[in-house]
């Protein structure tokens, strides 16, 4: 609306305070000890301390939880850019015979719960000796990641026009050429996006990540579940713990944030 | 580069090695589910032919039948709230600028928290004494009692989910509206048109596609929630936030049921499938 413009926008900063309440919450108790924050409710930390987060830092168990997560996070996104463009590519300039039923085929796995895929994949993993691999856990993550990047590529290229093909058409150059010289760097927001998106799902995860790892590879996720288990009471660690899984969404936000409502469309706006 | 040269296969080459990856990891597990919820199960990995047995016994088991409600009732209840409200926060943020940056990158932040730690985040928020839902719930006289209310439980649930996800209805929204050429309000305010008419004939329809995506997502994530409320409620208090997918986890990975499992899990993915596509349908049939 026109007249949004002058006024100040009140009900989004409402709105904002609600969503930052809680992380806020969180973010005080993993400044507190044990005694303090059983000692009873307090906005501020009275004697902020450092030692949740200096044995984060000090104990491998706990970081290599982030380190492991991030690895099957990053296999999982080049391995769905990579396979998703050509056939976003497909999707994006062909006609061609069941387009349909292989797009829409494509986005029911993404409608599936990881609780349905838990069995059957700690099946094939186990017989294909990966378990407790980053790769298990990467290669799982694709069946819903692999359809949402196909659907955001797509409307990426569907924004290029068709010229361009053409044009490369002329030049004689190659489908690998074009893709690389052209195409990428044209979507290259997109392709920010797309990773953005596989980032998200496969870093928010928790199910099938704890189920496919075991000592190796398990990831910060799996691990506070163990401690939420074990150590109930320490509150204050698993704080500092969750506060830290927030920080590489945030960064990869900051890079992008130019392109994230675009994105948010998923290039499908006309 | 060859396109005007018709040849009929090439498409399909560029969706081998996505077809490949799917089959891998979504056709090759959904078929194991499907076998499954046709056979029994014996240690040993014996499996013996039953046809319909687990799907018949589901039907008549009350248990599922009432977690199956749970979850429809939660998505049901969860699009009704994120949907409008997102649509309405969207509305209120200014199309450009330094605070409108500001706004959306902190809305995002709950998009990017791993579910358990979701949990974790709202079971500090309700601790009682050292929680602050707890402690807002006590000046409105309203004590928190959450291990025995069901309708707090499920006010508490449903605030998560709210607090968690309406952020991407927003963003969905937002990119939608902000894709409206300006002319079109320039005319509709010399038409004296008024703002409900305005939402309904210009930007209702401009957000069709950015809605459906919303309400695909919304409807197939809030259906199949399972560690925030696990992490939170563990399915309590008497079962009152049980959900389709607890159930599932419960049969198929403690008790070790694989056929019992794999019929909840086709059921599931069949509401699943035939909800999305009749919300596919009636959004996309109204032009």
């Amino acid at each position: 609306m026109t007249e949004n413009k002058k006024t100040f926008p009140v009900t989004p900063i409402i709105y904002t305070f609600f969503i930052l309440i809680p992380i806020y919450w969180m973010a005080t108790i993993s400044f507190k000890s044990r005694q303090e924050l059983g000692s009873g409710l307090s906005f501020f930390p009275k004697e902020p301390t450092l030692n949740n987060y200096g044995l984060i830092f000090s104990d491998s168990a706990w970081y290599l939880g982030y380190l492991n997560a991030t690895f099957y996070v990053l296999i999982n996104v080049a391995l769905c850019l990579l396979i998703a463009l050509p056939a976003a590519y497909a999707f994006s300039r062909y006609r061609f015979y069941g387009k349909e039923f292989f797009f829409f085929g494509f986005l029911t796995f993404r409608m599936m719960a990881p609780a349905i895929m838990l069995i059957p994949m700690v099946e094939i993993f186990s017989y294909l000796g990966l378990i407790d691999t980053y790769f298990a856990v990467a290669l799982a993550h694709t069946y819903f990641n692999l359809p949402i990047a196909i659907w955001i590529l797509e409307g990426f290229i569907s924004g290029i026009p068709k010229d361009m093909d053409n044009q490369a058409k002329i030049d004689g150059y190659t489908y690998f050429q074009y893709f690389k010289k052209i195409l990428i760097p044209q979507i290259a927001p997109g392709i920010g996006v797309t990773a953005f998106f596989c980032f998200l799902f496969s870093w928010t995860e928790v199910l099938l990540a704890n189920a496919l790892t075991v000592i190796d590879a398990k990831p910060i996720n799996a691990i506070m579940t163990r401690v939420a288990s074990v150590f109930s009471s320490n509150i204050p660690i698993l704080s500092a713990a969750g506060l830290l899984t927030i920080i590489p969404g945030i960064i990869f936000v900051i890079f992008l944030r130019k392109y994230l409502v675009k994105g948010f469309s998923l290039g499908r706006i006309d | 580069m060859n396109l005007s040269r018709g040849n009929i296969f090439k498409p399909y080459y560029f969706l081998i090695p996505a077809l490949f990856l799917i089959t891998f990891s979504g056709i090759i597990p959904m078929g194991m589910v499907v076998y499954y919820s046709l056979h029994d199960s014996f240690p040993g990995g014996d499996f013996i032919w039953v046809g319909f047995h687990w799907f018949k016994q589901l039907f008549s088991s009350s248990d599922f039948t009432f977690s199956l409600m749970r979850s429809l009732l939660f998505s049901f209840l969860a699009l009704m709230i994120q949907i409008p409200l997102g649509i309405f926060i969207a509305k209120k943020i200014p199309k450009a600028g330094m605070l409108a940056n500001i706004i959306i990158v902190l809305i995002v932040i709950p998009l990017l928290i791993p579910k358990i730690v979701i949990g974790h985040i709202w079971s500090f928020l309700t601790i009682p004494q050292i929680g602050l839902l707890d402690y807002f719930a006590n000046l409105i006289r309203i004590p928190l009692e959450l291990n025995t209310n069901i309708s707090q439980v499920w006010f508490v649930i449903l605030l998560m989910d709210t607090w968690h996800w309406t952020s991407l209805v927003v963003l969905l929204c937002y990119a939608g509206l902000k894709a409206i050429p300006i002319q079109y309000y320039h005319a509709a305010n010399i038409d004296g048109a008024s703002p409900f008419f305005v939402f309904l004939k210009i930007e209702l329809p401009k957000l069709k596609k950015v809605l459906l995506i919303a309400v695909l997502l919304r409807f197939m994530d809030s259906f199949i929630i399972y560690t925030e409320t696990y992490v939170l409620t563990r399915g309590g208090p008497y079962l009152s936030t049980t959900f389709l997918s607890h159930d599932l986890v419960q049969t198929a990975t403690i008790q070790f049921d694989l056929g019992e499992g794999g019929a909840m899990a086709v059921i599931y993915s069949l509401i699943v499938i035939l909800t999305s596509y009749i919300f596919y349908k009636v959004i996309s049939i109204k032009e």
